[in-house]
Parts: structure tokens; C-alpha cells; sequence
């Protein structure tokens, strides 16, 4: 999401309790036959102009995906997804140009300035004066199966960045994508990687050339509006050597009785000396108190740092969806290689979060570090999943781990589930977990001083992720703060 | 009217009773202390005025302005102007001092319907507070009450009595673990707030305090209830010859 002050603003205003991003846009799309066969793959690469090898690859994804089942080790429990009922492409019916925001529909337009989502790049380039300081954020816009707009692409290109949408990534970059697509998660990963890689429609695609420091965050802003329409995008990010990029990501989408689904990739490549940073505010939406609708979140998020001395730093704050399947995951390929994990997941209602990490230590002297915060409100079940392991040859291999997780309320669970494997004896592993229930005694203390109940919880629950919320870049943590309260709201009293 | 009513007050936790009728009425600009034994139930008569969950009130109320309180969340009360130095100060992790002051003083404020302070006034304020209480301005960035010494806390619960400026504070045991030359900053903290409009409920174990913190009235508990009012010069009193002749008044 965007990092400037109508965005702030916008989410402060944000009081009442409900979900505050639950409108839809009634707009004419364009539209696969419901299900799934290898014409819906064939629909979605022919719409997008795709290299014969693209749908090759994605006709060899969806043939191995017949023969896979849906994985069930999650904690997490729903009802059987009909994946013959789902719209497995949408895309708003007028052609959005790609160099004119003119030209894009003002109906989508409006749904992201209501949002808080700026794509008015001109107004900025025309000279408009903007409070100094004041970050500038690339948005990419992402409109259930298309990309509807992309920012700054020109100012990036000055720098060599690409940023754009992965589907015209494939046709002007094709050799850069073919290198790199599939080789962090593969084709075959698990089951609802291989349904996104035959099926994905959108997302970003970025490259950062060696030496270079981005120099704009970049944002991609996911909606899922149409009515049983999966959304499955695909991100890779390539930080070429000695190059930075910090990207981040939000979701939103309308309330439905319906759930939908959502089931993406995110490949992250870190070459030598290359940082990437990613961060997430997930706030699909999570259904009503009964549990009924939300987004069921089945999500593959792997970096591989694949040259000595690269990082790879995993932000996530993580409110909404019915149900989140997520493990956002480094493998330290490179010698002297680090990756981070810090993690917010808050549930609430009768969400389910199966959330987590793999850090795989595989090069020498390679560093990990994971701090993962849950929080469980009313009748939400909250696991924390991760895996650290060590292989045979990675000496001198070094992971701290901090788990806490906090209970509001005493109809909520918190699990932590953690999986260690050290191959090689020099390997050190420390691993902290904690699980408490929010102190009456804070509670009773805060509302002395004049907070109601509910801020109460926010200013303490905000107090128990202080550590998380510091890795966020600045104004998005402002942003991450509000939805926290929101997201806690009916969870006392 | 009175600032501040207690008729026959009765309260159990847990089926036990630990206040026992209490009668206490305070006026606008006066001070008032309460002393007695550990275990008497001043800790008790804080907590209910303050509106914690747990104690039953079984009989008697509890007036603020002639208004019955004892139906109010603990957050309307301190919005009418209640406030609580707690005798154990509690640690709020990952919470700047600052951002909960501010964030509860807006707070308040909203509820009563005034206007939230801008962020610099707040400041100002809150430094200058500080330094008058001989805070560290350091000691405002550290999360509420986390690493900080006995006196640290006393001290930085009278900053926040200061900055919330209520009509009826109650300190709870507000000498306990400070030096002489701490509890001198703190009593001075305390002095500086008397007002014609202002009063104050000074619970002690000890008469020190009221040597700085001079009372209109001294009160004496025991066993939930008080057994003795007198003016300033019963603390002295109480100091030469002990609590153990009031046990046997409450019985
Ligand atoms: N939460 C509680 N549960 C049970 N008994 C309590 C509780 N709080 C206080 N008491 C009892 O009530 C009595 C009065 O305690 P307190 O009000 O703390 O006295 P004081 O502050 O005068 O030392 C004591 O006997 C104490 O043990
Ligand atoms: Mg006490």
C-alpha cells in the first residue's frame, strides 16, 4: 500500500465496526466459463498474448495438479472447495491503457482513491507540490485477474528498475522471466502453487540491475471484486548483485456471503550482495462473526538467496481472510547469507491463521531470524508454523527464533508448532515462545487513564507487536497500527 | 454539593468482606488522608472508587457530584475527573510513556467533549511536568513503567496525575519506596495541584507524607471501615501510639 498522508488520513477516519473496504464496484468484466479445464488455462494465455513455452509450462502445471491433492496438515478447517465453481479469469471490460491512467475506468479509478490508493502519478509529475519528504510510492494496481495500472514506470526506468505487471513482463521481457519463474517455487511445489501456475493472470514483476538502489518503494495493490472469482497472482521479484528494492503489498476485497479464494506465488531472487525487503498488510476480507464468507488465503512466498552475502527480510501484517495458509520462506543458498521473518497475524471472529516460516540454512555461516507475534480474539484459531533446519553443509548456521502469542478473550486458541532439524553439529538454534492472555490488571490500568475497553486492547496489543511494527517502513506501520485496532473491534466486552 | 460521597459502604471479593460501612465525604479544595494497618482495605476503597471489576459492591454507594458512580466504566469515571496513582503501577511492554499519555489525555478529553491537543502543546507540556518532577526526559520514551525503579513509578504516576489534571486523585501508598529527598519532588508534584476546585484522597501507611503533603482531614481504618476523623495533628498522634488501639474499635 501507498506510504502517503491521504492513505494515513484515510485509514484514521476509518471507525465504524465493520469491514471498512467491503464496497464492490459494479463494473462490466470479461470473463472465463466458470471452472477449470485446460481451455480456462488456454482462455487466460491467449487473453494475455503469452509465449508458446508460458502455456506450455502452465498446461504441464495444471496436468500435474489433476494428480494432487489438497494438503490437510494445516490447522485450519472449512468447508470443501468446489474448484469447478469458481471464475478462474475476470478482467474489467474496457481496456485499460497502460502508459495513461486517463484511460483507465474511472469506476476503478474511484474504488482505489476510496481505498486510499493513489495511482495519480501525473498530479505529481506535473509539478504538484507534495509535502517534503514525503515518500513516493510505485503502485501497481491489481483488479481481480489484470493489472489496471502501473506508477513511475517511466522515472524507474531511468534507473533501469522494471516494475510492471508480470503478464507484460512476458511479452517484453520474456528471457528474464523465463529464467526465473518457477526456479524458487517450483511447478510441482504443492498444491495450490501448481493450481497458481497454471492459472495465474497477474501480479508484479521487478528487476533491479546490479548496483542499483531503487529508489521509490514499490507497492502492489491487489482487489478481488468479482463475485466467485479466484484471484491468483503471480509476483517475481529479481534483485540483481549489489542491488536494493523494498516492495510492498496490500489486499482488500469486497464482503460476500460467498468465500472466495485466493491462491498466489511470490518468487523472491536475491543475487550476491542483494537486499530485497518485502512486506505485506493482508487484510482481505475475513468474513462476518458467524464465519460466513471471507477470502480462504492459500499462499506460496519463497526467497532464495542464491548468492553469497544476499538478504531477504519478510514483513507480514496479516489481519484479514477466513482462512490464511501462509509460510513466507528464505532458503540461505548463499554463503553468509541472512533472512528475517517478523510477522503480526491477528484473528478475530471465527478466522483460522496457519502461519509461519521456513528458514532453510544451506550455505556456510548463513543467518536467520524470526519474530512472529499472534494474536487471537474472540472464537479465531491462531497456529504459528515453522521450520529452521540446517543442512549438512551449512556450518556455523545461526537462527534466533521469539514466539509469543497473545489471547483476548478465552474462546480464542493460539498453537505453536515449531520444527527444527540441525544436519550439521555447528548449527545454533535458540528458540523463545511464549503464549499469555491480556492482563486484566494492564486492562484495568489503561481504562483508569480514560481508555474504553477496546482501546485499551489496541494500545496493548499495539504495545505486544512494537517489535514487528518497527520493521515496517514508516508511514505503512501508521497504517498497520489502525488496521490492528479495527481488526480488534467487537473482541472485548 | 460534595465533590465526593461514600454512604455505608459495603464490598466482598470472593465472598469475603473487606469493606465494612464506610462513610467518607470529601469536599472541593481539601485533602484528605486515610491511614491504617496493612490489610485494612484502603487498597480495596481505591479500587472500587476507581471502578475494578472483581469487587462487589453488596451495599451503600458511591457519589461523585451527587451522581451515583458505582454503574460508570472505569473510563467515564476517569473522564469526570477520577484518577488513580496506583500503590503497584502496572508495565505496559512496547508502550512509549509518552504515546500512553498522550493517547489517554486525547482520550479523556474526547469523552468530555473538549479538543484534542495538538502534538507540540502536548510536548511542551509533558517536558515541563518532567522537569519539575525531575523525570529524565529519556524516561518517556521507555515503554510505561517497564525497567523502572520504585521511585521511577511513583514519579511518573503523579507526571501523569499532573498531566491529566482531575478533579478527585487518589493516591494509593504514593511514599512507599521513595527516599526523603524523592518523596519531597513528589509531595511538592502534589502541592502544586492543590486548587479550590481540586481534591485529594492520600491513602498512607506512614505520617511522613503528611509532613509534606499537609491534610484537611486524617482518617483512621480498620477492618473496612473508618473508626476515627481528626484534623492534621491525629497523624501525629497515630505515629506515637500505633494503630493497635483502633483494632478493637472496629470490632
Ligand atoms: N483480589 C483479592 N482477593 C482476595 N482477597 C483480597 C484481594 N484483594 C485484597 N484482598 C484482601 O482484602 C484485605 C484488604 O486488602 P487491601 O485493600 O489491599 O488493604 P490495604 O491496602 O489496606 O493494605 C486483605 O485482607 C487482603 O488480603
Ligand atoms: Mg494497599
Amino acid at each position: 500500500m501507498p506510504a502517503v498522508q491521504e492513505t494515513v488520513d484515510q485509514v484514521r477516519r476509518i471507525d465504524v465496526d465493520q469491514y471498512k473496504y467491503g464496497f464492490e464496484t459494479i463494473i462490466e468484466s470479461d470473463k472465463a466459463p466458470k471452472g477449470l479445464n485446460e481451455d480456462t488455462v488456454r482462455f487466460i494465455s491467449e487473453k494475455k498474448n503469452e509465449p508458446a513455452w508460458m502455456l506450455e509450462w502452465r498446461l504441464e502445471a495444471f496436468r500435474r495438479w489433476l494428480t494432487m491433492r489438497e494438503p490437510t496438515w494445516a490447522r485450519v478447517d472449512y468447508p470443501k472447495i468446489d474448484y469447478q465453481d469458481y471464475y478462474y479469469y475476470s478482467a474489467p471490460k474496457k481496456k485499460p491503457a497502460l502508459n495513461s491512467l486517463d484511460e483507465v475506468d474511472p469506476e476503478i479509478l474511484r474504488t482505489y482513491e476510496k481505498l486510499g490508493i493513489p495511482l495519480r502519478e501525473q498530479e505529481m509529475l506535473a509539478g504538484v507540490v507534495r509535502p517534503e519528504g514525503e515518500r513516493r510510492v510505485a503502485v501497481d494496481a491489481v483488479f481481480d485477474s489484470v493489472s489496471v495500472a502501473t506508477t513511475f514506470q517511466a522515472e524507474l526506468k531511468k534507473s533501469g528498475v522494471i516494475f510492471m505487471p508480470i503478464s507484460e513482463a512476458l511479452r517484453e521481457h520474456p528471457d528474464l522471466v523465463k529464467k526465473y519463474i518457477g526456479s524458487v517455487v517450483p511447478v510441482t511445489d504443492n498444491f495450490f502453487a501448481t493450481l497458481n501456475s497454471a492459472v495465474f493472470s497477474d501480479g508484479s514483476f521487478v528487476y533491479v540491475p546490479p548496483g542499483v538502489r531503487c529508489p521509490m518503494e514499490l507497492s502492489t495493490y491487489f482487489r478481488i471484486n468479482e463475485k466467485d472469482t479466484g484471484q491468483f497472482e503471480r509476483t517475481l521479484i529479481i534483485a540483481d548483485k549489489g542491488s536494493y528494492v523494498s516492495y510492498l503489498e496490500g489486499c482488500t476485497a469486497p464482503m460476500r456471503d460467498e468465500h472466495q479464494l485466493h491462491a498466489a506465488v511470490v518468487e523472491l531472487v536475491a543475487l550476491e550482495d542483494a537486499e530485497i525487503k518485502y512486506s505485506t498488510v493482508q487484510n482481505w476480507y475475513p468474513g462476518d462473526a458467524e464465519g460466513k464468507g471471507g477470502i480462504f488465503n492459500f499462499v506460496t512466498k519463497r526467497g532464495d538467496c542464491r548468492e553469497k552475502n544476499s538478504k531477504i527480510s519478510w514483513t507480514q501484517v496479516e489481519t484479514g481472510s477466513a482462512i490464511t495458509w501462509k509460510y513466507p520462506s528464505c532458503i540461505l543458498r548463499g554463503d553468509n547469507s541472512r533472512g528475517e521473518f517478523y510477522s503480526i497475524a491477528i484473528s478475530n471472529g471465527r478466522q483460522q491463521v496457519d502461519s509461519g516460516t521456513k528458514m532453510i540454512h544451506l550455505g556456510k555461516n548463513t543467518t536467520s531470524r524470526i519474530i512472529s507475534k499472534g494474536i487471537a480474539a474472540g472464537k479465531s484459531q491462531n497456529t504459528y508454523r515453522g521450520l529452521v533446519s540446517a543442512h549438512r553443509k551449512a556450518s556455523n548456521a545461526r537462527n534466533f527464533t521469539n514466539c509469543d502469542s497473545l489471547l483476548v478473550g478465552d474462546k480464542c486458541g493460539a498453537h505453536t508448532v515449531p520444527y527444527l532439524e540441525a544436519k550439521n553439529s555447528s548449527a545454533v538454534f535458540e528458540h523463545e515462545a511464549t503464549t499469555s492472555k491480556i492482563s486484566e490488571d494492564m486492562l484495568f490500568y489503561c481504562r483508569q487513564r480514560g481508555l474504553s475497553a477496546e482501546e485499551a486492547t489496541a494500545l496493548v496489543v499495539n504495545g505486544f507487536v512494537k517489535d514487528v511494527l518497527q520493521q515496517l517502513p514508516m508511514e505503512f506501520a501508521v497504517e498497520a497500527q489502525k488496521l490492528i485496532s479495527i481488526s480488534l473491534e467487537g473482541s472485548v466486552g | 454539593m460534595s465533590l465526593l460521597q461514600i454512604k455505608n459502604l459495603h464490598v466482598e471479593i470472593d465472598g469475603k468482606k473487606i469493606l465494612n460501612g464506610l462513610d467518607l465525604t470529601i469536599e472541593k479544595g481539601t485533602v484528605h488522608a486515610i491511614m491504617g494497618p496493612n490489610g485494612s482495605g484502603k487498597s480495596t476503597l481505591a479500587y472500587v472508587l476507581a471502578g475494578k471489576a472483581d469487587y462487589e459492591v453488596t451495599e451503600g454507594d458511591v457519589l461523585l457530584d451527587g451522581r451515583s458512580i458505582l454503574d460508570m466504566a472505569p473510563d467515564e469515571r476517569a473522564a469526570k475527573g477520577l484518577f488513580l496513582a496506583f500503590q503497584y503501577p502496572v508495565e505496559i511492554p512496547g508502550v512509549a510513556t509518552m504515546t500512553f499519555l498522550r493517547t489517554a489525555v486525547n482520550a479523556q478529553r474526547k469523552k468530555r467533549g473538549e479538543g484534542e491537543y495538538s502534538t507540540p502543546d502536548f510536548l511542551k507540556k509533558v517536558r515541563e511536568a518532567a522537569a519539575k518532577l525531575e523525570i529524565d526526559p529519556d524516561m518517556l520514551k521507555r515503554s510505561v513503567n517497564v525497567g523502572f525503579s520504585g521511585g521511577e513509578k511513583k514519579r511518573a504516576e503523579i507526571l501523569q496525575m499532573t498531566m491529566f489534571e482531575p478533579r478527585l486523585a487518589v493516591l494509593d501508598e504514593t511514599d512507599s519506596g521513595l527516599d526523603i529527598d524523592a518523596l519531597k519532588v513528589v509531595s511538592e508534584g502534589v502541592n502544586r495541584l492543590r486548587s479550590p476546585e481540586r481534591a485529594f484522597l492520600v491513602i498512607t501507611h506512614y505520617q511522613r507524607l503528611l509532613d509534606h503533603i499537609v491534610p484537611d482531614v486524617v482518617h483512621v481504618m480498620s477492618r473496612g471501615r473508618i473508626v476515627k476523623t481528626g484534623g492534621k495533628e491525629l497523624a501525629l498522634e497515630l505515629e506515637a501510639r500505633g494503630y493497635a488501639q483502633y483494632a478493637e474499635a472496629a470490632e
